[in-house]
């Protein structure tokens, strides 16, 4: 037997995931062996924010990402509030709510049409019966759908010229609530808004009510769904998937992690819309936030004797030559490596499309994508309720007290790419310490001291590698169905 | 023929990318192709990846294909060490410092988008231990990457979109300008700004003008009063046009409740205070309008805090209008 020759491919720079990216693969026959995933950009921001005035970090905060920067300011905030003992007012939870959703609604939206999809529009499916159509939408910069979905993105982050004052970058999220209160005439305006986005992602990307799409139970559905043939963009993907067989494609660990978005279920300021835990063999379990350590064994970082816990964590760049490999550190949850991201919450959220995907065959490329759609599906008519709840006239924000007090806070959210914690430590009135823990830090970590790879190394394991190829699109759909966000990843 | 351009990220956030999408109306490819701007390569946008990449970067030194524009967004890493290996550019094994000193080389204008690339900005924020700086600035310090005698192909030094992040239409006009050879030096301003957006101040257009007028000052986040006097807010210095142009629709800091932090200007990342508490000496705040003798102001202030109306004063703390302007009382 002749023994098959490994080759090494470097991929890179790595375009459409926020950030740069490099990934390494052995290659052996037509399939990849190995993958090691580096983050090439350090950023340091952890370092900024020691020493400085607690407040300050809702300034700084944002800035570690333009994608995610609302997930981070509102990190900041939870961080804040927990050491202040402060938590917002209902206008400013329910206001609150609406940016983050805003931001997930974008950054899903971006995602699917301009960093995801236009791969199928690529020459090498040519031949393929869905690809003059997936040309003539998703063609990067070209295709029918840029455009739209550009002025549908826009007009979605209307509700920040509103609420937030801009985005990315808003100032407006404060530990007591929002720095902008609205009356009735501008919940008008908001509902008319979410009334223009869910019109336009009803007639071209879903072709159908957001609530049929929320409502999808069982893979049948969906298959029936993609086989009426809707003309929606949706739909186009579902047959894209079928025929690329993407529900065999990138599985990883199946243990996802979800820290629970948008608080106050029940104006219970403790209690998440959509709830956080662990989702492992079919059920969710609480998660004990004690037991997340980051592992630097192959990172660009100075070594700790053992991996610590985010409050006892370094952020102290070290390169050290043949062992360490990214900037990115290795978050592990009781030891062990979890993906984040949208799957992750629908699953905790019971969405039952999404757990009977999942049940059949993983977290995949195809479930991944899928629970992103379905959550855009869930989430305007939940801003839209959350519009309705508003109360012009009621406070916005708690005042605040001129200094805050000494302590230690998690602020625990969700960016639209998964599980978000800032750990903040404040010692005589500066912040002592500041470890951030973002969602592409757990999905695409390098491995741990036991050889463990991160969630995005184990997915590219067999995938198909064709001849020739130099940057193989098997690896490059895996990668983008992370919907990942570099510049997080290494804040 | 088109005007293409290069876009490149190093160390910042992509947010000025991010922003840069939300362009409207028209959207951001109508605009472009209006403007006769073409992409050769932007890294959230484009379909080639990898070698891909590769060979357009290596067509483009060897001059095999026209790059008008480098626009950076993010700053320069320069460590550690000199060696610029806080960024190494995925799948080149070169540092991006390395990749852009020899694109700069060869472009015909070098276009810093955003505060950090134009200035080091957030990402050049002390302790700094990246070794961040600007393509021409070390913060309001001529040099950074390129050195302070750099001058792109076109003669014009490199222009500085400075902003955290910018707003898609100053990045629009630019390089639609820069496409129409119509950006020369006397349309920047001291620290290389297009005078386009930069020659305005935030304070102009600000709504809360007339709480300005009479000091009427908010104290807590959410309060309509004027931020100058308490909250931190450097409108009246910051050069901008965010209260004319406004950003997504209708929204500008001030009108979103919190203050301007003068994103525009070298070194607004470190301004000396906690961001959102406005220093003060004997109760005057520091940093008054940079063009009024301060004897004057504090005069002005005084007299207009003492002028002012009680429904001014009594909206300025409140998060919401209590006090309507009278409908009948105003007679000449």
């Amino acid at each position: 037997m002749v023994e098959q020759t490994k080759t090494r491919l470097v991929t890179g720079p790595f375009n459409r995931v926020e950030g740069d990216l490099e990934v390494r693969l052995d290659v052996v026959g037509h399939q990849v062996e190995r993958a090691w995933v580096n983050a090439p950009l350090f950023r340091g921001i952890e370092r900024v924010l020691e020493g400085r005035t607690p407040m300050d970090a809702l300034v700084i905060a944002p800035r570690i990402c333009g994608i995610c920067s609302v997930s981070q300011s509102h990190a900041a905030a939870l961080a804040l509030g927990g050491v202040m003992g402060m938590v917002p007012t209902h206008n400013g939870q329910l206001a609150t709510n609406l940016i983050l959703a805003t931001e997930n609604l974008a950054d899903h939206l971006t995602h699917f049409h301009l960093f995801f999809m236009p791969d199928f529009a690529r020459p090498d499916y040519e031949g393929q019966p869905w690809h003059p159509r997936a040309y003539e939408r998703f063609a990067a910069l070209r295709g029918s759908a840029v455009r739209s979905i550009l002025q549908t993105r826009a007009l979605a982050l209307h509700v920040m010229g509103i609420l937030a004052g801009h985005w990315p970058h808003t100032l407006a999220i404060q530990p007591g609530g929002l720095s902008r209160g609205v009356e009735k005439q501008e919940c008008t305006r908001l509902l008319g808004i979410l009334g223009g986005v869910r019109a336009a992602l009803e007639e071209s990307l879903f072709g159908t009510r957001l609530e049929d799409v929320a409502a999808l139970s069982a893979p049948q559905d969906l298959r029936h769904w993609r086989d009426k043939q809707n003309g929606s963009d949706f739909g186009l993907f579902l047959q894209i998937a079928r025929d690329l067989a993407l529900q065999h494609s990138g599985r990883s660990y199946d243990r996802f992690l979800s820290f629970g978005a948008y608080p106050g279920f029940e104006s219970d300021p403790r209690q998440r819309h959509w709830c956080s835990g662990i989702f492992e063999s079919g059920a969710v379990r609480a998660l004990n936030i004690q037991e997340v350590r980051e592992d630097h064994t192959f990172s660009h970082m100075a070594q700790a004797p053992q991996p610590l816990p985010p409050f006892e964590g370094t952020t102290e760049p070290h390169m050290r030559e043949d062992v360490s490999y990214t900037w990115c550190k290795a978050p592990r949850m009781a030891g062990l490596p979890c993906e984040t991201g949208a799957l992750a919450r629908q699953l905790m959220a019971g969405q039952p499309l999404v757990r009977a995907l999942v049940a059949d065959h993983g977290g995949n490329v195809l479930s991944r994508v899928v629970a992103r759609l379905v959550e855009v599906a869930r989430l305007v008519p939940l801003m839209e309720q959350w519009v309705r709840a508003l109360r012009p006239g009621a406070p916005w924000c708690h005042a605040q007290p001129g200094t805050v007090p000494d302590g230690r806070a998690i602020g625990m959210t969700e960016a639209a790419r998964g599980a978000l914690g800032h750990w903040l430590c404040v010692e005589k009135g500066l912040i002592s310490r500041y470890q951030i823990i973002a969602p592409t830090t757990w999905n695409f970590s390098p491995r741990d001291s036991a050889g463990v790879e991160g969630p995005l190394e184990y997915a590219l394991r067999g995938a198909p590698v064709k001849e020739g190829e130099q940057t193989p699109l098997s690896v490059q759909h895996i990668v983008r169905s992370f919907d990942p966000c570099m510049a997080c990843t290494v804040h | 023929m088109a005007f293409t351009v290069l876009w490149l990220q190093s160390g910042g956030c992509g947010g000025c990318s991010m922003s840069l999408l939300c362009a409207e109306t028209p959207d951001l490819v109508a605009q472009l192709r209006g403007a006769g701007v073409e992409f050769l390569w932007h890294p959230s946008l484009s379909e080639q990846s990898g070698t891909e990449v590769k060979a357009l970067l290596a067509d483009i030194l060897a001059g095999r294909v026209r790059m008008d524009a480098l626009c950076l967004e993010g700053a320069v890493l320069r460590g550690p060490e000199g060696t610029g290996r806080y960024h190494v550019m995925g799948g080149t094994d070169l540092p991006m410092m390395a990749w852009v000193r020899q694109l700069a080389a060869v472009a015909r204008y070098v276009v810093a988008v955003g505060s950090c690339s134009a200035y080091g900005g957030m990402a050049a924020a002390a302790p700094n231990i990246l070794d961040a700086c600007g393509l021409q600035y070390e913060g309001v310090h001529p040099g950074g990457a390129l050195g302070a005698d750099f001058r792109a192909q076109s003669g014009l030094p490199v222009v500085n979109i400075a902003g955290c992040p910018t707003h898609p239409g100053w990045v629009i006009e630019t390089l639609a300008l820069l496409a129409q050879e119509n950006l020369h030096a006397e349309d920047m301003d001291a620290v290389g700004r297009p005078r386009l957006y930069a020659d305005q101040l935030v304070h102009q257009g600000c709504t809360r003008n007339e709480y300005y007028e009479y000091k009427a000052s908010a104290r807590q986040p959410a309060q309509l009063g004027c931020m100058m006097e308490y909250m931190g807010c450097v409108g009246t210095q910051a050069h901008a046009d965010c209260n004319n142009r406004l950003w997504n629709g209708e929204g500008s800091c001030t009108r979103g409740g919190y203050a301007c932090i003068n994103c525009t200007a070298p070194e607004f990342e470190e301004p000396g205070h906690p961001f959102t508490q406005t220093p003060r000496i004997a109760g005057i705040p520091v940093g008054l309008p940079t063009d009024m003798p301060k004897a004057w102001f504090v005069a002005l202030s005084t007299l207009a805090k003492a002028a002012t109306p009680d429904r001014v004063a009594r909206n300025a703390v409140s998060e919401h209008l209590l006090v309507p302007p009278s409908s009948t009382g105003a007679k000449a």
